[in-house]
């Protein structure tokens, strides 16, 4: 067959960077989001006072934030409180959330599920079932939904 | 209430005639099928063939008795009934996408089709030339508008977009119309100048009503949420998330009170209460008539344990009067002031009709006010 001799560099450019219709999100200022105080939670955990790790460790995400250090750290933070609850425990503490507070600790579950490490998985499960049962199907839509990644 | 399966392919959507003797809808394909009221039956009376793709709205003016049907064939027509035949006419859109809601204003002089076009043509009758032509409107829409409602003074429009947001624009055309007198969301209203624009809310925006004073503007979210805004000085927004699946088409029904339906396959009312600037979930308007509960033996414990990991004796059934997601909602009766009937049609091919003092009354904590 004949050889292709044209370049083929056309096919690495990336049409849609130039459409010019691209939707592109609004740009929220990035707040001063710092996601979670590490100290802090560590603090809590270590006490033992697991329900006031929960509502500290869910403040401040960084939603609005690019920066995607951030993002990771606040993750780890929040996954550190979510594994050290004993089972029985789960689902008092989901209770005890407002409705933003459900929403967003099944945005962190979500991101959790995203990257599995040893047992990580099986708490996040047993953390949704009981986030589940509180938000509901509109819990998980929402972040399903959500543009920006907490 | 009252359900009628029409078909068994989904009913993309529909439109009543004044006196609620006559529906049309579309059957999935591209016609726009009219049935009229025989009893306890419906019998089709009327096939409008035109379109060469799909209907995806239509609506009928109740006073000067035209429909209008737009398709994702980018067209739009016009339909009079003259003698016993429905005579299209057909309008020039100007879109290069799929037309995807249309709406007649109050006073029929005008429409809007929404499109995937990211604008919104609002067209009115050119008596000189005998011929419909449209305005465009354009900015800032980024992303295809799926809903369209009039204000009850004829000149603004609300429309719910997959940009996210809800807007309300002028669509003033001096050529048909006085200036009008200042509203809630404003006095100046030039042509497409946008009168309020939503924030707080993520996910497309699926469904939008202005109620009845035209003062508030309600719109359902793909996110799962509710909100209502008030014009104002400031404009105030209310939202409320639900646990449930997205809705897709939402109503006033009284000034204070919506009713919304989607996914979940049943109609949901909401309640405003402008004091607070709250939202608040009023009842689900669909109980079933309650079956039997059957016990379980030992052996069906067992097998649904082995099937479905769990001893839960709920069948996979639903127990609403529509079996898949309700698409559009309309009122029959009672306009959005006093509703007292509502039409609901859906992707089951049905079309159910409630009745809101039968309602009230079956449900004790149901309070519309």
């Amino acid at each position: 067959m004949a050889k292709n001799t044209l370049s083929s560099r056309f096919r690495k450019v990336d049409i849609d960077e130039f459409d010019e219709n691209k939707f592109v999100d609004d740009h929220d200022e990035p707040a001063d989001q710092q996601g979670p105080d590490a100290v802090e939670v560590d603090n809590l955990i270590r006490q033992g006072d697991m329900m006031a790790a929960l509502h500290i460790a869910l403040r401040n995400p960084p939603i609005n934030s690019r920066n995607p250090a951030i993002k990771e750290r606040a993750q780890a933070v929040v996954l550190r409180v979510l594994t050290s609850f004993k089972s029985s425990d789960i689902e008092p503490a989901v209770k005890s959330l407002n409705k933003n507070g459900v929403d967003l600790l099944m945005r962190y579950i979500y991101k959790g599920f995203e990257r599995p490490t040893e047992n990580s998985s099986a708490i996040l499960l047993q953390w949704h079932e009981k986030a589940f049962a509180v938000g509901g199907l509109g819990s998980i839509v929402r972040v399903m939904t959500a543009r920006k990644t907490v | 209430m009252s359900y009628h399966s029409f078909l068994l392919e989904p009913i993309s959507c529909h439109a009543w005639n004044k006196d609620r003797t006559q529906i049309a809808l579309c059957p999935n394909n591209h016609e726009v099928h009219i049935y009229k009221k025989d009893g306890n039956n419906w019998s089709k009376i009327h096939v409008l063939k035109e379109h060469n793709g799909q209907v995806t709205g239509i609506d009928w003016a109740p006073e000067s008795n035209r429909i209008v049907t737009c398709g994702t064939d980018r067209n739009a027509y016009v339909w009079t009934l003259k003698g016993d035949v429905w005579k299209p006419t057909l309008v020039i859109l100007r879109i290069n996408r799929a037309a995807r809601c249309v709406k007649w204003s109050p006073k029929e002089n005008k429409f809007a089709v929404g499109s995937g076009s990211r604008l919104i043509s609002v067209c009115y009758f050119e008596q000189d030339n005998d011929w419909w032509v449209c305005k465009h409107i354009k900015k800032p829409i980024r992303s295809t508008i799926l809903c369209l409602d009039w204000h009850p003074n004829n000149i603004l429009l609300a429309a719910g977009s997959c940009d996210f947001k809800c807007r309300i624009f002028s669509a003033y055309i001096k050529e048909v119309e006085e200036k009008p007198a200042p509203t809630a969301w404003g006095s100046k209203m030039p042509f497409g100048e946008v009168m309020f624009e939503s924030t707080g809310t993520s996910g497309w925006v699926h469904g939008v009503c202005f109620s009845d004073s035209g003062n508030r503007v309600a719109w359902a979210s793909h996110d799962s949420t509710v909100a209502v805004a008030e014009g104002g000085k400031t404009a105030v927004c209310a939202s409320l998330t639900s646990e449930t699946l997205p809705l897709l088409c939402v109503t006033f029904i009284t000034e204070n009170s919506l009713v919304a339906a989607g996914h979940d396959c049943y109609p949901v009312l909401f309640v405003y209460d402008s004091n607070k600037a709250a939202m608040s979930f009023g009842g689900k308007l669909d109980v079933p008539k309650q079956s039997a509960q059957k016990g379980m033996t030992a052996r069906e414990r067992f097998q649904n344990l082995d099937k479905k990991a769990t001893t839960d004796s709920k069948e996979a059934v639903l127990e609403s009067v529509h079996k898949n997601s309700i698409s559009q909602i309309s009122i029959l009766n009672g306009g959005k002031a006093q509703c007292a009937k509502f039409c609901t049609t859906g992707m089951d091919g049905g079309m159910a009709i409630w009745d809101v003092k039968t309602l009230e009354s079956a449900m004790k904590d149901l309070k519309i006010v």
